[in-house]
């Protein structure tokens, strides 16, 4: 929707964080660069850091060490606050408020704030404005949520696990809603999620988690394109090592699965297969480096 | 108007099923020239997929001087794709009934009589070079 000279939505330098109670480091070394304009899935297992990083991008935590930036701005300040919304996963609404009380409190405590839209939000999923928000179902809760964050006519839209507990009916409901405003307002979209074939054909850049790292942040055909499946004999394993890269292999009697990042033609009699966003995620999401042997006895190291 | 179904799992990618299904719906005749395509925001409030893959297929189709986008108006389609001998009573169409019917008397099934026509054609388009716009996208994805 924009063009490569578009703004930065996320940017990271040496971006570290670290729990105080918990110990151990939440986030580490974080570097990486999110265009303007994009989708992004935000994706790595429980506790690898995703919240954390979606907190300091809203503000809500200050960085241990390096920098993070939303829009060209510092999280946290006025600027940023006015042209960012954060939506975490306790959706943190006033149980007591109707509908419209929160609305309300929306339009009082934003300096803009699109009352069309979150009205409309709000109306498409048939919810009652004299409702409570604590009667509400947890669909129609994060719908109220997604209202109040989306009048604030936010730039940039951060989302932690936004559907994890909505049905398939409201899941298909709210993430068409979002696409629908992406494509009216071209705002930029980071949202966290583990569902990953909810991903496919939403995203077009992925940030993967793991371990408090990035591992990746990459545009999607991109990915997409410099993967492939490759299924083929096991005897011919030796044909991939060096020159590309094997992200994960499965060995299972003398047939070997491989996905691979590609660098450069293929030798060797491989089946090949165009990966799927998910197939190309979990690759990344298995531990499955020297040194992290995987659970699973026949998951070979990556070479 | 058409109406988009993405599949998510299939392994094409949206776009090309946009793309796709805006040349069946051409051949068939349920799209005509002068017909406006959906919107970007109409098609991903009704299959939730990125808008932007909305517009790169709606780019494709320009490209491939099927439609046409009109600045605050929309796309519209400008080329048809029915072609003469697709009609139901066309002597193309009575001919591959007839066929048909005897690779099926002879035992063929459903997949040994598409691999024929797939091969057919295969070795029809190499000895002549021949693609058509429609099977331009495909033939970039099997690349």
């Amino acid at each position: 929707m924009t063009g490569p000279d578009a703004s930065v939505a996320l940017c990271a330098r040496g971006l570290g964080f670290q729990y105080r109670r918990r110990g151990g480091r939440a986030l580490q070394d974080c570097e990486f660069t999110v265009p303007g304009g994009r989708i992004t899935a935000l994706v790595g297992r429980n506790g690898a850091g995703k919240s954390t990083l979606l907190h300091l991008a809203g503000g809500l935590l200050r960085p241990g060490s390096g920098q993070l930036r939303v829009l060209g701005a510092v999280p946290g300040t006025s600027e940023a606050r006015a042209r960012v919304a954060l939506l975490t996963q306790d959706k943190p609404l006033y149980p007591r408020f109707t509908v419209a009380d929160t609305l309300l409190m929306g339009e009082k405590l934003n300096s803009s704030w699109d009352r069309t839209t979150a009205e409309r939000i709000v109306r498409e999923g048939d919810i009652p404005f004299h409702a409570r928000i604590g009667e509400l179902s947890p669909g129609r809760r994060t719908r109220v949520a997604l209202a109040l964050a989306l009048g604030k006519r936010p730039e940039l839209l951060l989302l932690d696990e936004p559907l994890a507990d909505l049905d398939p009916v409201a899941r298909g409901e709210i993430m068409a809603g979002l696409m629908a405003e992406a494509a009216e307002r071209g705002i930029n979209i980071v949202l966290s999620s583990h569902v990953l074939p909810e991903l496919e054909e939403i995203c077009d850049w992925v940030l993967v988690l793991q371990d408090g790292r990035i591992k990746l942040s990459e545009d999607v055909e991109d990915l997409r394109q410099s993967h492939a499946v490759l299924i083929g004999a096991a005897d011919q394993a030796g044909t991939l090592a060096g020159q590309h890269t094997v992200v994960q292999s499965r060995t299972s009697g003398r047939q070997l699965t491989a996905l691979i990042r590609r660098h450069g033609p293929l030798r060797g009699d491989w089946h090949v297969e165009r990966p799927r966003l998910e197939d190309v995620l979990i690759g990344y999401l298995q531990p499955g480096e020297p040194g992290h042997p995987a659970p699973a006895e026949r998951t070979k190291a990556a070479a | 108007m058409i109406d988009y179904r993405i599949d998510r799992g299939s392994g094409v990618p949206a776009y090309v099923q946009i793309v796709e299904q805006t040349e069946r719906a051409l051949r068939m005749g349920t799209l005509q020239v002068g017909d406006k395509l959906p919107t970007a925001k109409e098609v991903v409030a009704a299959t939730a997929i990125n808008p932007n893959t909305v517009l790169r297929a709606y780019r494709d189709m320009e490209q491939a001087g099927l439609v046409e986008l009109r600045r605050g108006l929309g796309t519209f389609v400008t080329r048809s794709l029915a072609r003469p001998g697709v009609e139901d009573d066309s002597p193309l169409r009575g001919e591959i009934a007839d066929w048909v019917t005897r690779a099926r008397a002879a035992g063929l099934e459903r997949a040994d009589v598409l691999a024929l026509v797939t091969a057919a054609l295969d070795a029809y388009d190499s000895k002549h070079d021949s693609t058509t716009p429609g099977d331009r996208e495909r033939k970039k994805e099997d690349a």
